[in-house]
């Protein structure tokens, strides 16, 4: 483990814990962007450029901005923060808990991620965008087509769904 | 270089804080971010796997990536568009106060 990965990891992990901890929704949207750069940063270590960049413009410029907004758009509802330790919070960081104690069981005893230590050594940074889009437009065009269509009506039904109702 | 494990471990780490956010937190906004959270831990483990792979060239993680980033989008938006329809109708956005299917 480099001294890179600690750090990048820690600084993800804090922004997701003080994302789903803190108080004020607002702050909560902005310790949301810290992961997600964190974790763009950790695609951009593991050599997929195109998947990092993408991962800062959807999820930094797109996804957060429409949370601020949609807090924003809300403001005023924010419920009384109930006292910690009720039954829900116990059983709901119990159960999960009991999942990331599953899944690591699982990959510390796979062999799998005991075989793969070394990752290949060279997949050059520029061929590796270049060769995304022309897998994109070759052997995935059908997929593609398909997402732009998921995306043009999930874009129109987000804007029926969230209209102004007419007054009758 | 840092092995496999240390991503997969970061990457199961980020999906259950998400999922304790989820199960925990009573406010539809946090909801949304915990399971964004989640959605970007899958993300990291196809990452990871297409690193360490034997076959990094087919670029196979890589393209589920981007088509499952563009879904997330998706879903934001329209999980926000929800958020708001029904804070316009119970003037909440409390999860427990929203409970009736009555209009």
């Amino acid at each position: 483990m480099t001294v890179v990965f600690a750090i990048i990891a820690l600084v993800t992990l804090g922004g997701a814990i003080a994302a789903m901890r803190l108080r004020n929704l607002v702050h909560c949207a902005l310790c949301l962007v810290v992961a997600f750069g964190g974790l763009a940063a950790v695609f951009l270590q593991l050599d997929a450029q195109f998947v990092g960049l993408a991962q800062i413009l959807v999820y930094i410029g797109a996804v957060a901005i429409l949370i601020v907004f949609a807090i924003l758009l809300t403001r005023g509802s924010e419920p009384p923060m109930q006292p910690v330790l009720t039954p829900s919070w116990v059983m709901g960081v119990g159960v999960a808990v009991l999942v990331f104690g599953s899944l690591a069981a699982a990959m510390l005893s796979s062999f799998v991620t005991h075989a793969l230590t070394n990752p290949k050594a060279d997949v050059a940074a520029d061929v590796a965008v270049q060769r995304v889009g022309e897998k994109l437009m070759k052997d995935y065009v059908l997929p593609l087509e398909v997402v732009a269509l998921l995306l043009t009506a999930a874009l129109i039904g987000a804007v029926i769904i969230a209209v102004q109702e007419k007054r009758k | 270089m840092t092995s496999l494990e240390c991503y997969l471990l970061l990457s199961a780490l980020l999906f259950s804080i998400g999922l304790a956010g989820a199960l925990t937190r009573r406010n539809a906004i946090i909801v949304l971010i915990g399971i964004e959270l989640m959605l970007n831990a899958a993300n990291l483990n196809f990452i990871a796997f297409w690193r360490y792979s034997e076959h990094p060239e087919a670029l196979t993680g890589v393209l589920f990536v981007i088509f499952s980033i563009a879904v997330a989008a998706a879903e934001a938006a329209v999980g926000l568009a929800l958020i708001i329809a029904v804070y316009r109708h119970y003037k909440t956005t409390h999860l427990d106060q929203v409970d009736s299917m009555k209009g």
